[in-house]
């Protein structure tokens, strides 16, 4: 056996061979590395760290109690903190700093104070150390001091955590009441109060004098406002008791807070819990994210609306984009005759692939919304006026704006797909007496549907994760109702909707309170990730599906 | 090579019609062509053609690749049509009527000739809808009526006994000679006048080549079948006419057994003895 010259080495190959199997093996560590690196910091976010007490010395003079999470930890060099006018002990090349996250906002204005190792002069984890979560404020650390109903003491030092969640579960359960009220029932109503408001002004634009629709819509407004009214009552006697009950805490350095307990969300001893319990609540916690409305301008609670928005818009848009493109594909490839300007067509529906989708943003809003939605506002909604219905961003114009965006990916693989059918096939179908349209509906479309499926696939690939044009027509920061409701006609598409892609924008770089939602912007990220692959797996599976009904072309 | 030493490529003792050689003149005409031309693009794929097809006959047509046997046997039920570029002179009449016309509907023109193709293409359906498909087009939608049709054609095509117990299974699941037998049963569900058969055999094994052969000979009885093919043996075994084409042109058009025994031509002559093609 004679060795392997070099030459003959790259003659055979190999290099090409080890070529690729390196740049597949970069691709799979950078999609896994994101992936890991986004849920690593974002699932962290949930997890219930143990709180510290820490004395702390501020300055050479001054020592004070901080109580706070560790967010993280920082190494800088000794010099650099100097420079910032810090004390840094004698010889000390670096210096080791601590994120802490002391909460209680509405006491010290800061969620976050940055510290230094060095300074710590003592360090412990009390058991009966307390976190709330806040609706208002953000989180509370401290300790309970005792719990009040209707301004009396009713438990004291450790009688008083017991009472404290019991009434917390009342309380919340009041509160859910409550909202659900609010968004149920009276939502309802305002929403029937406004349509009818409505019908009164169509009635005067349409010039009718007669009195007797004008009374029936006073009649159906009076009967609403009776119900409104009695619900009112029935909100009254609830805010009342959701009110009574209050707790008085104590925070780090001995101050004392009265809070009431509606403004509680969640109370917990994180220093007390176990790992199963610290488990327990982290799933809920995750739960509360995916399901929950946010609170606190984005930074707390849940997201649901977004997932909510982001869903429905991929769908919208899918009902959208694919008629439209199969049908421009059938004609291209079936119809149109072959020549100059179908390849011209090509040639434009290829580079419309290659747009900016922020130009996109700018045609839909000024097509779409202004002059589509504005004349729709004067010819069906002109009892609204001046309050636009359509013409305003919304929920139908970022579906069709994303469509327009899509329609080129699902042209171009419906063609492919329809090129893909024999010839023989056809022909055979023609030989049965089948007339072009017949042949194409009954035997072409259904053996090209696992092409249109991948067509589908990829729009909805790039519309999920698309978020520049749809800060232009229809996208919000806080949508106050879901595009689909119980109030007739249940889907809403002139709604404003919440979308994860913006969310993370949103929260990440227009939130007031930055460090706080920085973890929030990986899980989001993380979400979205996982909607997008959820709803591709979705279409992925029709398409098999689709394949392994029509396997002709194998 | 005179004629009385000629060797014949192929054993003349399975030629059709032995005994009783047929006479055209006897036969009712269903198909006729008068003068047609054919051209794609520039190139002229037939010239002046002339034929007749006699009913209840199975004829067939031969000659080397490329001669224009298959481009003639489309013209019979304007399949041509479909190809871009084609133009057509001359007249095709089906029962003494033009089909080239333009009041002339083609999806009834196709009921009426129904064709067979070179490779089976049954669709990507269940045997059942593969066979009913010709008349659902037609708006046939009564179960029953439906059901025995299916039967009726599978039987037609000698399928029935194979597949009647998986009617509803995937025809993309059947052996190749059971989908073109399949696919003969699509065409004669819908019961049409004439059967066109583009070498109905040449992608199937021997076994099943022999089976679409008793097909055919069954078939004559109530169908006028026309067959292209390049297997000369085939076309002695299972026609009552044959045409050689060379070239785009009707070189010799007669009854199978003179044809195979006495041509009239050198050209037909040196192409069924094997000198070319």
């Amino acid at each position: 056996m004679s060795k392997i010259t070099t030459a003959q080495w790259f003659k055979g190959g190999s290099p090409w061979i080890w070529l690729s199997a390196a740049a597949v093996s970069v691709s799979l560590i950078m999609v896994f590395g994101l992936l890991l690196l986004i849920a690593l910091r974002g699932l962290g976010f949930f997890w219930p760290a143990d709180v510290l007490e820490v004395k702390y010395q501020q300055s050479p003079t001054e020592i004070i109690t901080l109580i706070g999470e560790v967010q993280s930890t920082e190494t800088v060099s000794a010099a650099r903190v100097h420079d910032a006018g810090g004390v840094v002990p004698e010889g000390a090349e670096t210096v080791t700093r601590l994120l802490l996250k002391v909460g209680n906002r509405d006491i010290s204005g800061l969620d976050f104070r940055w510290i230094n190792q060095h300074d710590i002069i003592e360090e412990s984890r009390p058991q009966d150390m307390i976190v709330l979560e806040r609706r208002e404020w953000g989180n509370f650390y401290g300790y309970l001091k005792s719990v009040k109903v209707d301004g009396k003491i009713v438990a004291n030092g450790d009688e008083a955590w017991p009472v404290f969640l019991e009434r917390l579960d009342k309380t919340i359960e009041l509160f859910d009441q409550i909202k659900s009220i609010h968004t149920g029932e009276i939502g309802s109503i305002n929403y029937d109060i406004e349509e009818l408001r409505l019908a009164k002004r169509r009635l005067e634009l349409d010039g009718v004098t007669d009195t007797v629709p004008y009374s029936e819509v006073e009649e159906q407004r009076a009967k609403l406002n009776k119900e409104y009214q009695l619900l009112q009552k029935d909100l009254d006697v609830l805010y009342r008791n959701i009110e009574k009950d209050s707790v008085m805490l104590v925070a780090a350095g001995g101050r004392e807070i009265e809070l009431r307990l509606s403004k509680v969300v969640r109370g917990f001893k994180p220093n007390a819990m176990g790992i199963p319990t610290k488990s327990l609540h982290y799933l809920e916690k995750l739960w509360e994210f995916v399901s929950d409305e946010p609170r606190e301008a984005n930074t707390e609670g849940g997201i649901f609306p977004a997932i909510f928005g982001t869903v429905m818009l991929v769908i919208i848009m899918s009902i959208l984009v694919t008629p439209l493109g199969v049908i421009a594909a059938v004609y291209l490839r079936e119809y149109a005759k072959q020549g100059p300007t179908t390849r011209l067509i090509r040639i434009a529906v290829n580079n419309l692939a290659g747009v900016p989708s922020i130009v996109y943003g700018v045609f839909g809003l000024g097509f779409f919304v202004y002059f589509l939605g504005g004349n729709i506002d004067q010819l069906f909604y002109a009892e609204a006026l001046p309050a636009p219905t359509y013409g305003t961003p919304g929920i139908l114009w970022s579906a069709l704006t994303l469509a327009l965006l899509t329609l080129p990916v699902v042209i171009v693989a419906t063609e492919e797909g329809l090129a893909r059918i024999p010839r023989s096939i056809r022909e055979g179908s023609m030989a049965l007496g089948a007339t072009k349209a017949e042949t194409l509906w009954r035997i072409v479309l259904p053996m090209a549907s696992p092409a249109l499926m991948t067509g589908m696939i990829l729009a909805v690939a790039r519309a999920a994760g698309e978020v520049a044009p749809l800060m232009l027509v229809g996208v919000v920061k806080l949508a106050p109702s879901l595009p689909l409701d119980l109030n007739s006609p249940f889907i809403h598409l002139d709604r404003k909707f919440m979308h994860l892609g913006f969310h993370i924008y949103d929260v990440g770089f227009q939130s007031p309170n930055v460090e706080a939602a920085r973890p929030l912007v990986y899980a989001t990220a993380l979400l979205l990730v996982v909607v997008i692959v959820a709803l591709n797996l979705t279409a992925i599976w029709v398409r098999n599906h689709l394949r392994e009904k029509y396997k002709a072309l194998e | 090579m005179t004629e009385t030493t000629l060797t014949h490529a192929i054993d003349m003792s399975a030629i059709g019609g032995v005994g009783t050689a047929k006479q055209l003149a006897d036969e009712t005409i269903r198909i006729k062509t008068r003068g047609l031309n054919l051209y794609y693009g520039e190139k002229q794929a037939l010239d002046d053609i002339s034929i007749v097809i006699p009913q209840n006959r199975v004829t067939a047509f031969i000659g080397p690749s490329g001669c224009g046997k298959s481009t003639l046997l489309r013209c019979f039920n304007r399949m041509n049509d479909l190809v871009d570029g084609v133009r057509i002179d001359g007249d095709v009449l089906l029962d003494d009527e033009e089909i080239y016309q333009k009041s002339v509907n083609i999806a009834n023109l196709r009921q009426r000739v129904g064709m067979v193709f070179q490779k089976p293409n049954p669709f990507p359906k269940s045997i059942y809808e593969n066979v009913a498909y010709g008349l659902r087009l037609q708006g046939i939608k009564n179960r029953r009526v439906l059901d025995e049709a299916v039967e009726t054609a599978l039987k037609g095509a000698a399928l029935w006994d194979e597949v009647k117990d998986r009617l509803h299974e995937n025809a993309l699941g059947m052996s190749g000679g059971q989908q073109q037998r399949l696919v003969i049963a699509r065409a004669i569900a819908i019961e049409p006048e004439v059967l066109l058969l583009d070498e109905p055999a040449s992608a199937l094994d021997p076994i099943s080549t022999l089976k679409i052969e008793e097909l055919i000979n069954e078939l004559k009885n109530s169908y006028t079948i026309v067959i292209v093919t390049h297997n000369m043996q085939q076309a002695a075994r299972v026609s009552d006419y044959t045409a050689f084409m060379y070239m785009g042109k009707m070189i010799e058009f007669s009854d199978t057994r003179t044809l195979f025994t006495n041509p009239a031509k050198k050209q037909t002559e040196d192409y069924i003895t094997g000198r070319y093609g």
